[in-house]
């Protein structure tokens, strides 16, 4: 396979292309309009598919509820405050269960923030992020290469549950280099039955969230909220980075794993065994994995560039099993691994442990 | 006997929730039946709003998606896009095309899309218990206007189908209302050539339909069917806003004729 130099916007493009995307909507924001560039470029080229730049991110998630149902592929981006516009949309896709995508290059918030790389927007996409009780699969890419692989998986995980999949990245992640081999897509699997094509000489089909019988909606949000168990038990994702014979370990995703593993790297050059755990499904979070590194190990240190948002999960997997640091920079600053390991030089004792965040 | 009179194929045996001398079970009506005279019931995929007719996936026998409010427009894009071939209409109130949509609505529009809209226009929101709309009379009593819509703090009534008739994305704009037998007939004429445009790859096409609200407007049927007579079409004249093909059909036999002359 060829290695390609690419810009991570254009990676998520050309991998959802490969996955078999065929529709596109968007609404400019920066740091991501290099992915609906993109689009608008490419994937117009291929036999079916559609670009269309919308007139607002509502507008695009809406189209992407109707082009799901008609059954392509579908695909949006946005970032920050554009997601928070989506989340309507979002919440219909899950009350409908429909397969879409959506990327998120999160930046500094709240309000409008800045255009800076940030992980404040966690807590939404973890949490379902619109009204109503719904979860979203949500992954965190921390290279291109793993860009290009979790977009590809990301269509198929939607067609598998018929649930939105987010991709979290941020600003940093959206506009820097790598080199990034594009693996074969699988075959797309799922149940036709869902789609709406007209009903043709059979039974026509509704798709629908409105359910006016609260019995009845209590039975739709049990029979989803199944899914989302399944999915807990199934999708956790996880990678460990040298723990075999580490005293104390990050947590960190995304960029903020980028950070940590060079600031590891110095740690260990001062005689501290530092390791990292990064999980790559944000939802489900792999909370047994991470309880499992406490079994062994006593420090944990969260790093995030929020001022704490991941840090609860680190907490519902930890709390009474281990200590739990924390180091945060939210507003779009990105801080360099010398600043991160000199934090943790000073949070971590040898002999009483790292010192806990309250 | 010969039956000479029955429900549309394209429509389930569901008794409508529609109060009595609501426009809306008529507009149902009318386009379920050009549905089965263009014999394109298994091509169909129609978007329903929220409000009142939210519940129209349980009248028509269609292939439905329930739309967010204001929002199926841009479901409907979404539809055509990657199924061209089929008929695609969305179904919308006052509030959800004038207000919480009307960006969604001007912008499917304006793209052309090749889709149709139908409209319906009661000025009141219906399914919340009888609000001001955008398209509610100056002076109309509501229950979020309760001394009269007063323009200079509610805003005027938007004439829709005016505003989009002056966008090139659209093909054919038409103002009609269901409140006489003949009306309902001219309604049905719309909405066929409505469906038949977006067969024929022409564009975007919208019907206004003036539809009689009596719970909100708190008349009586017959009432309400005058008060669309006396007041409403007033403010919102009843007619074809925007033609093109037939427009340019008409430019084409007077150019012809003119050469004739000569």
């Amino acid at each position: 396979m060829n290695k390609v130099l690419m810009q991570g916007n254009k990676v998520i493009g050309e991998a959802a292309i490969r996955a078999g995307c065929r529709f596109y909507a968007g609404y400019p924001i920066t740091p991501q309009n290099e992915l609906p560039e993109y689009m608008a470029e490419c994937l117009r080229k291929v036999d079916g598919g559609v670009f269309i730049q919308s007139e607002s991110e509502i507008a695009a998630i809406h189209m992407v509820v109707g082009a799901s149902a008609a059954g392509a592929r579908s695909m949006t981006s946005s970032s920050s405050p554009g997601i928070s516009l989506k989340q309507e949309g979002i919440s219909t896709l899950a009350a409908c269960q429909l397969p879409a995508v959506i990327v998120n290059m999160m930046r500094g918030g709240p309000g409008l923030g800045n255009i800076s790389p940030a992980q404040g927007d966690y807590f939404q996409a973890t949490r379902g992020g619109g009204h109503g009780d719904y979860r979203v699969i949500v992954l965190g890419p921390a290279t291109a290469q793993e860009l290009a692989d979790l977009t590809m998986d990301a269509f198929d995980l939607a067609d598998q549950y018929r649930t939105p999949v987010m991709i979290l990245a941020d600003g940093m992640m959206g506009q820097m280099m790598e080199r990034v081999v594009f693996k074969e897509p699988k075959p797309r699997h799922y149940p036709e039955g869902y789609m709406m094509k007209g009903c043709g000489s059979g039974r026509s089909k509704i798709i629908r969230g409105l359910i006016l019988d609260p019995l009845e909606m209590e039975e739709h949000n049990w029979t989803l909220e199944r899914k989302f168990q399944v999915i807990t038990q199934q999708e956790p994702r996880y990678e460990l980075y040298r723990t075999e014979d580490a005293e104390l370990v990050l947590v960190a995703y995304g960029t903020g794993a980028r950070i940590a593993t060079g600031a590891i790297k110095r740690l260990r050059e001062a005689g501290i065994r530092a390791g990292l755990f990064r999980p790559i499904t944000l939802w489900p979070y792999p909370m047994n994995e991470l309880r499992d590194l406490a079994k062994r190990i006593e420090n944990f240190l969260v790093f995030e560039l929020s001022t704490g948002q991941m840090l609860e999960d680190v907490r519902l997997a930890l709390q009474g099993y281990a200590k739990i640091g924390f180091h945060g920079r939210p507003g779009g600053v990105v801080p360099t691994p010398v600043e991160l390991a000199n934090v943790v030089m000073r949070q971590y004792d040898r002999k009483v442990g790292i010192t806990e965040h309250h | 006997m010969e039956k000479v009179f029955s429900r549309p194929k394209s429509m389930k045996g569901n008794i409508f929730h529609y109060c009595a001398g609501c426009g809306h079970s008529i507009a149902h009506r009318l386009i379920a039946e050009v549905i089965d005279e263009m014999g394109i019931q298994g091509i169909t995929i129609g978007v329903p709003p929220a409000g009142c007719a939210v519940l129209a996936y349980n009248y028509f026998d269609v292939d439905m998606i329930e739309a967010q409010h204001g929002r199926g427009p841009a479901t409907a894009t979404g539809i055509k896009r990657v199924l061209p071939d089929r008929v695609v209409f969305s179904y919308q109130g006052d509030g959800d095309l004038a207000a919480i949509g009307i960006a969604e609505s001007f912008h499917a529009a304006n793209r052309g899309e090749n889709i149709t809209v139908v409209f319906i226009n009661n000025a009141v929101y219906g399914m919340t218990g009888g609000q001001m709309a955008p398209t509610s009379m100056l002076g109309q009593k509501t229950t979020t206007s309760p001394g009269g819509r007063k323009p200079l703090l509610d805003g005027h009534p938007v004439r829709v189908s005016e505003v989009f008739s002056l966008l090139p994305g659209t093909t054919y704009i038409e103002r009609c209302t269901v409140n006489t037998p003949a009306n309902i007939l001219k309604t049905k004429k719309s909405i066929r050539k409505a469906f038949q445009y977006q067969i024929d790859g022409l564009g975007f096409s919208l019907i206004e339909i003036l539809s009689p609200c009596p719970t909100n407007w708190k008349m009586s049927p017959i009432d309400a069917c005058r008060w669309i007579d006396t007041v409403m079409s007033r403010q919102f004249p009843i007619g074809v806003i925007k033609d093109e093909p037939a427009e340019a059909a008409r430019a084409e036999k007077a150019s012809k004729e003119a050469g004739h002359d000569r």
